[in-house]
């Protein structure tokens, strides 16, 4: 094994631990996905073919706003107790290490939400090709989330209230996929062909896996000179 | 080419240049403004189907070109303060990302005031418009950004930074209306082949743009000079320069 795989993988160890023995930070942006889906029946009046019509866009809204909850604890942990910097002294590659952690964070954070979906549409009453597209949409999307989110979560590492902020500065940029992946929801509803939304998601995860790690290994280093 | 921004990471060489660059922007956009407005508003026949209502172009489409402008301007000056270090790009960075910002709320305001009696509505979510509206959001973002963070060297990479990630957004304003079927008009005026506008309607735009654009340069370049003074303002030659006056 290469010196870079032991380290990732030592990396994701620690993370997942890290994580596990934190097990409510992780429950948080769960249950406040649960939460949100909740209100918009309760607001908005209960008819089923209203429920039904709004709850991918809804789900996606709320989606959305669980993950960019959960980023704050991203980075700030590790600069708070130094182990970021022994991250930025690593003689492996910052980029490739960061990747790795924003993948543990989707797997704690994103994927729960994509495997929630089956309850969801049960509760919202979505029709099956509905949630099985809202599915395969956040499957895709939601790692783009992380990784966009993980820039706004090291550009902001050393504030103090950075909630709020990292929202402020990463919602504008979320709202590309937000548009594709509700998008994708609804043109497979209307029965239209759906493969060139579902070739924009996966362009737009490339794009994300190829440049957020650098943009993000960058304002690390901004940050912790 | 490369001594010049060297010598554009002092102070003092900057804010001599840049003292004798402002009188000549502030000249060519009081000629341009006279010429476009006087040429727009009253010498240009009105529109066939629009009326006197299409005047408001004069406004609306150069705010929005230096909506676009401005930033590509800030990401220039992001990638020379990333990888050259280069001390008075963060200057302009941070001075011209509230004019980018004005500037887009005045394209969409105008847009909108435009759109009521043509379009029939104030705002649609066309892709044009919602590509814009996310510019203004970028726009706030990068001006809080660099106002919360504490440390000023962090506070201009940080920004430098986030206006790379978000000029991702500036291709998409500018295709939008060629890739999306957009209710907002596809573009009038075009580089490489005859514009669609009348001559006369053509040559006071033209005019406003460059006019907003040294506008522009001319706004840019004498806060970046306050700024400047207020940052080296204990260095001698600050020192120099209030006590020659």
């Amino acid at each position: 094994m290469s010196r870079f795989t032991l380290a990732a993988g030592a990396l994701c160890q620690r993370e997942l631990l890290l994580l596990w023995r934190h097990k409510t930070n992780v429950l948080q942006p769960l249950i406040f996905y649960l939460i949100v889906m909740t209100l918009f029946p309760l607001a908005l009046g209960h008819s089923a073919k209203l429920l039904a019509r709004i709850a991918p866009g809804v789900a996606w809204v709320a989606a959305l706003l669980s993950m960019l909850l959960s980023l704050e604890n991203l980075f700030a942990k590790d600069h708070q107790d130094g182990s970021l910097e022994i991250l930025l002294l690593s003689p492996q590659p910052l980029p490739a290490l960061v990747l790795v952690k924003i993948f543990t964070h989707w797997l704690v954070t994103g994927l729960p939400i994509v495997l929630l979906t089956p309850l969801m549409a049960l509760l919202m009453g979505m029709p099956d090709v509905s949630w099985h597209y809202l599915m395969l949409g956040l499957l895709l999307g939601t790692p783009s989330l992380s990784l966009v989110g993980a820039i706004g979560s090291a550009l902001t590492v050393g504030l103090s209230s950075s909630g709020v902020l990292i929202a402020l500065l990463m919602l504008p940029l979320y709202i590309p996929v937000l548009i594709f992946g509700s998008g994708l929801v609804v043109t497979a509803a209307a029965g239209l062909p759906v493969a060139g939304i579902l070739a924009i998601l996966g362009a737009l995860l490339c794009l994300c896996i190829a440049l957020a790690p650098l943009a993000c290994g960058f304002a690390l280093r901004v940050a912790c000179q | 080419m490369w001594t010049f921004f060297y010598k554009m990471s002092s102070g003092r060489s900057f804010y001599q240049l840049s003292g004798r660059f402002i009188p000549f922007f502030a000249l060519a956009s009081m000629l341009l403004f006279a010429y476009g407005l006087v040429g727009g508003l009253w010498l240009a026949p009105p529109d066939f189907q629009q009326g006197d209502a299409f005047r408001i172009i004069y406004i609306h489409v150069p705010s929005a070109f230096l909506s676009l402008m401005i930033f590509s301007v800030m990401t220039f000056c992001a990638v020379l303060s990333l990888v050259w270090r280069i001390k008075m790009a963060d200057l302009i960075l941070q001075v011209s990302c509230p004019l980018g910002a004005w500037f887009t709320a005045l394209a969409l305001a105008t847009g909108s005031i435009w759109g009521k009696p043509m379009w029939g509505t104030y705002w649609v979510w066309d892709a044009r418009l919602t590509s814009e509206l996310i510019l203004l959001f970028i726009y706030f973002g990068v001006i809080v950004l660099s106002h919360t963070i504490p440390e000023e060297r962090t506070a201009a990479k940080a920004s430098a930074i986030l206006t790379l990630v978000g000029f991702v957004d500036i291709p998409i304003i500018h295709f939008s209306v060629n890739w999306w079927n957009t209710l907002h008009q596809g573009d009038t005026l075009k580089i490489f082949s005859k514009s669609t506008i009348a001559p006369s309607m053509l040559h006071p735009l033209l005019a406003m743009i460059g006019a907003f654009a040294f506008f522009y340069g001319w706004m840019c370049l004498s806060r970046a000079r306050s700024l400047c003074l207020l940052k080296d303002k204990r260095a001698r030659w600050v020192e120099e320069l209030v006590k020659s006056w």
